[in-house]
């Protein structure tokens, strides 16, 4: 597989996976404008893994749905911040923030990229993540002094660049995000 | 806080009141309202107000029953009917 192709993944199964994540939290946030606003951001994160596996998808002669739901759990490259379940909402935010920042430097270096389609697309995403980051800001300037969210920081902070494994908590994640997929033949047209 | 928000849909078109959020403060108030009222292109701007900062007036005094300020003030619909029963016509939806 090429190094971009490669890359291109890892950066797409972030945002699905925290893209299902995050919606996890529809209907049930804390109040009515924040399940909105947040259920919004898990559909951009959506979005974004779709038109990245788009582009994987033409390289690797393969779709974006092949490569977003036919794969075993262990082939994902999405790094382990992005898999855990977190029903709390002061660790949701921890990860939202650490996710943020840690893409609004991957998103820098990639725009910069002698990669015309990689650089096209990532300001594009871009300009849809600084929506993102202002709602991650916000809620870090509201949180920033309960030690629950601080604590939460700290102890996510080291799972944003480790991705030589995965978490418990992919696998049955992965088993409900395809279980629709796989109740059929493969091949089906949907 | 609640915060109302007005929003135009295309420029040079008035603002008109597009509903109310409730938000901590005005970047919440901002994330929200664009959320809500600007993500699918429906709108062109919005004007977000703190409810609390919106004079709102709704006595409007008129103790002498000077109905001639009004536009209502000269009922037409009673003299016509003498008029027209004096002339032998009907009303037009009548004929």
């Amino acid at each position: 597989m090429s190094e971009r192709a490669q890359l291109l993944l890892e950066i797409a199964d972030d945002e699905l996976i925290l893209g299902w994540r995050d919606s996890e939290w529809t209907g049930i946030a804390p109040f009515l404008e924040e399940d909105v606003a947040f259920s919004s951001i898990a559909q951009n994160e959506i979005g974004h893994a779709r038109a990245l596996y788009e582009l994987a998808a033409r390289d690797l002669g393969t779709t974006a749905d092949a490569l977003a739901f036919d794969r075993k759990p262990e082939e994902y490259r999405c790094c382990e911040l992005v898999e855990l379940r977190l029903p709390e909402w002061e660790r949701t935010i921890a990860r939202h923030v650490l996710y943020e920042q840690a893409d609004a430097e991957r998103l820098e270096l990639l725009k910069a990229s002698d990669d015309a389609e990689v650089a096209g697309l990532a300001a594009k995403i871009d300009r849809e993540e600084a929506y993102h980051r202002l709602h991650a800001e916000m809620w870090h300037g509201r949180l920033k002094d309960e030690p629950r969210y601080v604590e939460a920081l700290e102890e996510l902070r080291p799972l944003v660049d480790r991705r030589d494994g995965h978490t418990p908590e992919l696998a049955p994640l992965w088993e409900e995000m395809t279980s629709v997929r796989r109740s059929q033949p493969a091949g089906t047209v949907w | 806080m609640i915060y109302e928000v007005f929003r135009q849909e295309r420029k040079g078109q008035a603002f008109q009141h597009a509903g109310s959020i409730e938000a901590a403060d005005e970047r919440f108030a901002e994330a929200y309202a664009r959320e809500q009222y600007g993500r699918r292109g429906e709108s062109v701007a919005l004007w977000v107000v703190e409810r609390g900062s919106i004079m709102r007036i709704d006595e409007f005094v008129d103790e002498l029953n000077r109905n001639y300020h009004r536009v209502d003030g000269y009922p037409l619909k009673e003299k016509l009917k003498e008029a027209r029963e004096r002339a032998g016509t009907a009303a037009p939806r009548d004929r």
